[in-house]
């Protein structure tokens, strides 16, 4: 039985061109003569590099472990060298570089050991954790790290799992022939992504230009004896958008403060289902991904590239033609112009297009808005673009989020309709990440704030407490000074009654001497009777004990957060330690010049306490 | 007639006693204005505005005794900003606007005098007597003050690069039509 589809609002009918790579099965992209992994390929905190250069590394070996749970690991795509961890180009609008493994393939390609799970036997969160270190992120091209998706809203239950196979995206075939070639792989990860979620449904979405994935699709389910239904959508951009493909499959809308789990559903890719089967039922992680080559080139086709390899040498496969003037990363709509074909292949490289001049015109020169409303029609998310495009131009960021602009998914749909053509999406990125500047500064004022208030109460507590200890130390004097003059008095008056020897040997030197003493008042007077010579000595011990004391503490502090320096570091800490060690003799008679000058260092503000 | 005025009376009497009340009960702490309008400064606590840090400086603008153009790490930006709330005119900044910065210990020259420790007003520089000091640039304002109490001039501002995390998407460029 065909399940009732739902539409959602907008959306546009562009070309699909996709008809040119799907003429070849997927090729399996030759090894390249370096490697440039990215370490940050996924949202979340970039991954720490766990090699250095020189070390060997096998095929499938972890290269940046993730930090934190909001990230995922990458991996070693082949068996090689490290030939450095540097700042090389990324795969990015911006053309910045970005922290990259650098890897020399000796060409054996060797797996390290796989040890392959059923995930069925182990705690979900031992699944989740597995996933994340097997690197496996949304391979749509949003690259969000699976597994932090797969927990399921503590209130409602999980109803539907949609997986999404409709890449709406022109040019894009890449989840198409995987489909069709690795259906059974991929109906098999789906248990996985289920049997976590707990889901009661599962709907696989497929537009429906692509029959011959459907079909596959069908019998591998209808083989494996699964109940999941797969459903041709009418094809429409972007109906591969996670939440109109679910408004689509299950007519629920996913309101805008609130995520898809909220609302008892989740959507994953197809590729990201295939990733997550062959690391948790083979043990091999993300190495790899299929990419779709195709454009201006003689031999368009879908390649399984190793992540990290440069993109000159992936379209160099597909031979392009004498006219190609610039690359895209991503489709037609949402993609963007590569900076340079140095750039490696990372995770979210589902699409490499070469275009020429011919094949997408440069944009004409940007007309007035007439107000037409065209892209408000078109908006899938059914906000006004004008209205927003208005705004953002004028830098007027406050009134983009009345008109929720983080709503925008960046589809593009209203650039494409629109008659004078505006740029509309390059405002509403441009608006986007000018907000996200400003918060993160006005963050950063308030840390500051917080900080510098600190720092002033704490140095009014400071002074407090110094008042008030020399305070009490006058006080002491003054009571010392007091009490020594009655001693005075009594062993006058106790000369005087005939009994001298016992006075003096009570009150010890300092009234012997006649003279009330200024030492200082709370140190520990010694109990038997001492000449001025002996308190000196015991002064110095006094401090010869304390440098002892400090010494001993300064060395049980073990250096801490140094656990994942980078080996450049290491080496830096271990160089200063080695010249640090060199003339200890030295540093000795200058902490014996400091004590003996009293220490004449000024003064250090005691950070720990805050 | 008496009537009148007694109500009259009793009315003001009863009006009185309740703003009174009202004043005393729904009192503001502090002056919400001076929160406002340093909100707006940049917490530098730079005091290149003359004022010993943001907040005497808040103060000062909203008991009208300063210029709102003063504060150079806000840049015209905060100038705008400052006069949309104020109901003042914009002018031009006194000084000249920079990009941020953060400051560098060259860690070689450092002879961990404890100076810059003092002399930083967000505790962004850690260290301690006769050791290496250095500065936590993600909490470092870019404030200069550590700059002049430092005897070996080991410290220099330099400009926050471009990373891949503070990267901006460009206003689009406008391509005027062409005239044939």
């Amino acid at each position: 039985m065909l399940p009732r589809l739902f539409s959602f609002k907008g959306g546009v009918k562009p070309q699909t061109h996709k008809a040119s790579s799907v003429q070849l099965p997927i090729g399996q992209a030759p090894l390249p003569a370096r490697l440039y992994v990215p370490l940050h390929q996924s949202i979340g905190g970039q991954p720490n590099p766990l090699v250095e250069a020189g070390d060997r590394v096998g095929k499938g070996q972890l290269i940046g472990g993730a930090d934190g749970w909001m990230s995922a690991a990458v991996h070693a795509p082949t068996s090689g060298t490290v030939l450095a961890v540097e700042d090389h180009l990324a795969a990015h609008p911006s053309g910045l570089p970005t922290l990259t493994v650098v890897l020399e393939p000796d060409g054996r390609d060797e797996w390290v050991e796989r040890t392959p799970v059923d995930h069925r036997r182990l705690a979900p969160e031992r699944v989740r954790e597995l996933l994340r270190d097997a690197g496996v992120v949304g391979l749509g091209g949003a690259v969000f790290p699976s597994h932090a998706k797969l927990t399921a809203a503590e209130t409602v239950p999980v109803d539907e799992l949609v997986i999404n196979g409709a890449e709406c995206e022109p040019y894009m075939s890449c989840d198409d022939l995987l489909m069709r070639e690795r259906s059974d792989e991929i109906v098999r990860g789906i248990a996985i992504f289920r049997d976590l979620l707990a889901a009661r449904r599962v709907l696989i979405g497929i537009e429906d230009n692509k029959p011959e994935a459907v079909l596959a699709m069908q019998q591998a389910v209808a083989q494996l004896g699964e109940d999941y239904q797969v459903v041709a959508v009418p094809t429409r951009y972007p109906a591969g958008g996670a939440k109109q493909l679910i408004r689509v499959l299950t007519g629920k809308e996913v309101p805008a403060s609130k995520r898809s789990t909220d609302l008892g559903v989740q959507c994953f890719n197809v590729a990201t289902v295939y990733t997550a089967w062959r690391a948790l039922a083979c043990g091999e992680p993300v190495i790899s991904r299929i990419v779709t080559l195709t454009g201006n080139l003689e031999q368009p086709r879908n390649w399984e590239v190793r992540l990290g390899t440069p993109l000159r040498e992936l379209v160099a496969l597909g031979k392009p033609k004498a006219d190609t003037n610039r690359y895209l990363m991503g489709g037609p709509m949402m993609g963007f112009e590569l900076p340079s074909l140095d750039a490696p292949v990372v995770k979210a490289t589902n699409c490499v297009i070469a275009a020429s001049p011919t094949m997408f015109p440069p944009n004409p020169p940007e007309m007035p808005c007439i107000r037409c409303g065209a892209c408000a029609e078109v908006c899938p998310h059914e906000l006004q673009p004008f209205e927003l495009y208005w705004f953002a131009r004028a830098r007027n960021f406050g009134k983009t989020q009345e008109y929720h602009i983080f709503d925008c998914i960046e589809c593009g749909c209203c650039s494409y309709v629109c008659p004078s053509h505006i740029p509309l999406v390059q405002y509403f990125r441009f608006a986007k990440s000018e907000i996200w500047s400003r918060e993160r500064d006005k963050n950063a004022a308030d840390a500051a704030k917080a900080r510098f208030e600190l720092r002033n109460a704490r140095e009014e507590r400071e002074q407090a407490e110094k008042a008030e200890r020399l305070a009490r130390a006058a006080a002491a004097r003054a009571a010392d000074k007091k009490a020594a003059a009655t001693a005075a008095v009594a062993a006058a008056a106790a000369a005087e009654s005939g009994a001298p020897a016992t006075a003096v040997a009570a009150t010890g030197p300092t009234a012997a001497a006649g003279s009330p003493i200024s030492a200082p008042a709370n140190a520990p007077r010694p109990a038997t009777p001492a000449t001025a010579g002996d308190a000196e000595a015991i002064k110095k011990a006094t401090i010869v004990a304390a440098m002892e004391r400090a010494r001993a503490q300064r060395e049980a502090v073990q250096p801490k957060n140094t656990e994942q320096l980078s080996s450049e570091q290491k080496r830096q800490i271990a160089a200063v330690e080695a010249r640090r060690a060199a003339p200890p003799a030295r540093a000795e008679a200058q902490a014996t010049s400091a004590a003996a000058a009293g220490s004449s260092l000024p003064e250090t503000p005691d950070r720990t306490g805050d | 007639m008496i009537i009148t005025l007694a109500i009259m009376a009793l009315g003001a009497v009863v009006l009185g006693a309740a703003l009174g009340y009202a004043s005393i009960k729904f009192r503001v702490e502090g002056d919400p204005l001076v929160e406002k309008i340093e909100a707006i400064l940049p917490q530098t606590q730079c005091g290149q505005c003359g004022y010993p840090g943001c907040k005497p400086y808040a103060t000062a603008i909203s008991a009208g005794e300063a210029e709102i153009n003063l504060c150079p790490p806000g840049g015209m930006d905060g100038v705008r900003k400052l006069a949309d709330l104020l109901g003042r005119e914009v002018k031009p900044l006194e000084a000249e606007e920079k990009p941020r910065q953060v400051a560098i210990i060259d860690e070689q020259t450092c002879i961990g005098c404890t100076l810059c420790i003092q002399a930083c007003p967000v505790d962004a520089i850690v260290g301690a007597a006769k050791q290496m000091h250095t500065i936590i640039e993600p909490l470092c304002t870019g404030c200069e003050l550590c700059v002049k109490p430092c005897p070996v001039e080991c410290i220099s501002m330099q400009p926050i690069a471009e990373k891949l995390d503070n990267w901006k998407w460009k206003y689009p460029v406008i391509e005027i039509k062409r005239a044939a």
